[in-house]
């Protein structure tokens, strides 16, 4: 279904603390459901520019992490502070406004006959794979997810799925590794599986290179700076193996690991 | 109603090449695009004789109030436009604009004819922000140079024709004059000030590039006070109409455009923004007009 045409201004219903990230919520009376992969351009209504460089002045691009109720659903939003942009929407209290557009672009699609699902992130990454685990476990699927983490306050994020297996950087909690060792270790298992992948590039690059000699299917939700979100600037390509260029954000943010020859670094 | 070229033409907002793909944007809203379409003709990004996959990313860096790209017009090619995307633009509600650039007066040439074959383009906006092959200087830098393009091949097409002008010259209103003298029915300004975005990061490196592409063009509010000057130098000069553009955001912004001396208003990177920021300063405008009396259309 698509989004209504135009940013709409939504209020601030909820900000939370989840670990190192903040899990905004505000009810969207006049959008329609987003699908799993689908994100929104947002921007705070009010002192939108004037932080760090005078920045941020475009609205920047948020995965959808839970869309929850109807009459009027309510989105939510999974932050980590890496820049101004970040940072003033990590400031919203109830109340406030937010400018939204969306939901935009590509999500994820089930797995085929026979294929099980494995949920794999890192990071921010982990917002995507939430509201996908609620679907595939809503259509009677299973879906185990493996988290990656940079240390235990940031890995309190994976309370944000179900039954995650956590790993992370510095050992504070779960396995101490990158997650794609939990991720070989279930690949490796026998049943032929399908992964959904969300995470920083280096994570999603070894995710790719690990599914390709393995023949396993992946669909990874990539990042790349956007202006706009909807196809109107061709800002956000990324390169793919047969040498052109597609826009993430109409042909993504979900992309077929075959389409891309590598996840570039930025 | 302004009057342009000879379209008439509902209302004064158009968008700046380039910056509003509506075929995606039709992918994403639907029909409520079409329904409530924000501008009163549109206009094509920039078409060359050749497909051009565009630059290497990154591609855009963000400024205080401003937006610097390096996207390297990416485009089907001319038969691809043709072929792939004249139809579905030809079905909208409003005039068509199809912008194009060579970097030769035969290439150009070769555009403005094909162009004129097909009806369901109104006017042709011509992008001489381009080096030329033979100097290296943008065509429409120097005003010598752009007579000389503008005399080989002003005869090829009976359309209206737009000079779209480069605001990266030592003086915009002689390039004006110099199109108008040479067979322009209209020039539109400012196209982006060249600009350079430096490396930014734990790795970056003092005096390297963020942007694939190197250099960039700049953007958005932070180059209204510019254009607005750039335009008002241009709108003194010629007696043909001016399409102003360059960091407008609202109604207000519009009307200065128009006090400038502006016919046409062009809306770019506010569209990013809000995809439909177009309408609202569409809306805002008349109300503007209607209080002040002054731009009454
Ligand atoms: C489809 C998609 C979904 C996303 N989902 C989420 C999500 O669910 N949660 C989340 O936290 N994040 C998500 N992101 C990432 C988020 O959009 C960025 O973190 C955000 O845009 C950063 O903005 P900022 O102003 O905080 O940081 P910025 O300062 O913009 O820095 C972010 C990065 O951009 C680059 N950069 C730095 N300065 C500039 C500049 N001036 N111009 C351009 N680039 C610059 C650098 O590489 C820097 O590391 C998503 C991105 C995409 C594309
Ligand atoms: C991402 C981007 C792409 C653009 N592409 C083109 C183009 O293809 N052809 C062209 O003539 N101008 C192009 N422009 C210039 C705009 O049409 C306009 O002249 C300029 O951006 C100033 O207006 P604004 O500040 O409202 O964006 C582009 C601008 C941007 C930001
Ligand atoms: S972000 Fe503008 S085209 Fe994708």
């Amino acid at each position: 279904m698509s989004a209504p045409f135009g940013r709409r201004r939504l209020t601030i219903g909820g900000a939370r603390r989840v670990g190192a990230y903040v899990v905004l919520a505000a009810p969207d009376p006049g959008g329609p459901a987003p699908e799993p992969g689908q994100f929104y351009m947002l921007a705070a209504a009010e002192r939108w520019g004037g932080g760090e460089d005078e920045r941020p002045f475009l609205p920047r691009a948020f995965s959808v992490l839970r869309a929850t109720g109807t009459d009027p659903p309510t989105l939510e939003f999974m932050l980590e502070d890496v820049g101004p942009g970040t940072r003033r929407l990590g400031e919203l209290v109830p109340g406030d406004g937010l400018w939204v557009t969306g939901p935009l672009g590509q999500g994820f699609t089930a797995p085929g006959e026979g294929r099980r699902a494995l949920l794999c992130g890192g990071g921010v990454g982990t917002a995507p794979l939430a509201i996908w685990q609620d679907a595939l476990l809503a259509s009677g699927r299973e879906a185990p997810a493996l988290l990656g983490f940079r240390d235990g306050e940031h890995a309190e994020g994976a309370g944000l799925l179900r039954d995650a297996r956590v790993a992370t950087d510095d050992g504070s909690t779960g396995h101490h590794g990158p997650v794609t060792d939990l991720l070989v270790a279930e690949l490796d298992a026998g049943t032929p599986a399908i992964v959904y992948a969300c995470g920083p590039p280096g994570m999603l690059e070894a995710v790719r290179a690990l599914c390709e000699a393995r023949a396993v299917p992946a669909q990874l939700a990539l990042e790349s700076g956007m202006a706009c979100g909807f196809g109107a600037c061709f800002g956000c390509v990324v390169p793919t193996r047969d040498g052109s260029y597609v826009r993430l954000c109409v042909d993504g943010p979900v992309l077929d690991a075959e389409l891309l020859a590598g996840v570039p670094a930025h | 109603m302004p009057s342009f070229c000879g379209l008439e033409l509902e209302h004064p907002i158009v968008n700046g090449s380039g910056t509003y793909d509506v075929i995606a944007a039709r992918r994403a809203f639907g029909e409520a695009l079409i329904e409530s379409f924000p501008f009163s003709a549109f206009v094509s990004k920039t078409i060359t004789l050749e497909p051009r996959a565009g630059n290497p990313p990154p591609r855009l860096f963000e400024t205080p109030a401003g937006l610097i790209n390096s996207i390297g017009l990416p485009n089907k090619g001319l038969q691809g436009y043709l072929e792939r995307d004249l139809p579905e633009l030809a079905a909208l509600p409003v005039p068509l604009i199809t912008n194009v650039m060579g970097s030769t007066a035969a290439e150009i040439a070769a555009l403005l004819e094909a162009v004129d074959d097909r009806d369901e383009i109104a006017a042709v906006e011509l992008n001489v922000s381009c080096p030329n092959v033979r100097t290296g200087l943008d065509i429409g830098a120097d005003p010598r140079e752009l007579a000389a393009v503008l005399d080989a091949v002003r005869r090829r097409t009976s359309k209206p024709l737009i000079v779209k002008l480069t605001p990266n010259t030592a003086d915009v209103a002689l390039v004006a004059e110099a199109a108008e003298a040479s067979g322009a029915d209209a020039v539109s300004l400012i196209n982006t000030l060249r600009a350079f975005a430096p490396a930014v990061g734990p790795d970056a490196v003092a005096g390297e590039a963020w942007l694939g592409g190197g250099t960039g063009g700049l953007s958005g509010p932070a180059i209204r006070a510019v254009a607005l000057a750039q335009v008002s130098a241009v709108a003194r000069r010629v007696t043909i109409p001016v399409v102003g553009m360059g960091g407008v955001q609202s109604g207000a912004h519009a009307a200065q455009m128009l006090g400038a001396g502006a016919t046409l208003v062009a809306v770019g990177t506010e569209s990013f923004r809000d995809p439909a920021a177009g309408a609202r300063i569409r809306d805002e405008l008349r109300d503007f007009s209607a209080k002040s009396g002054s731009f009454a259309r």
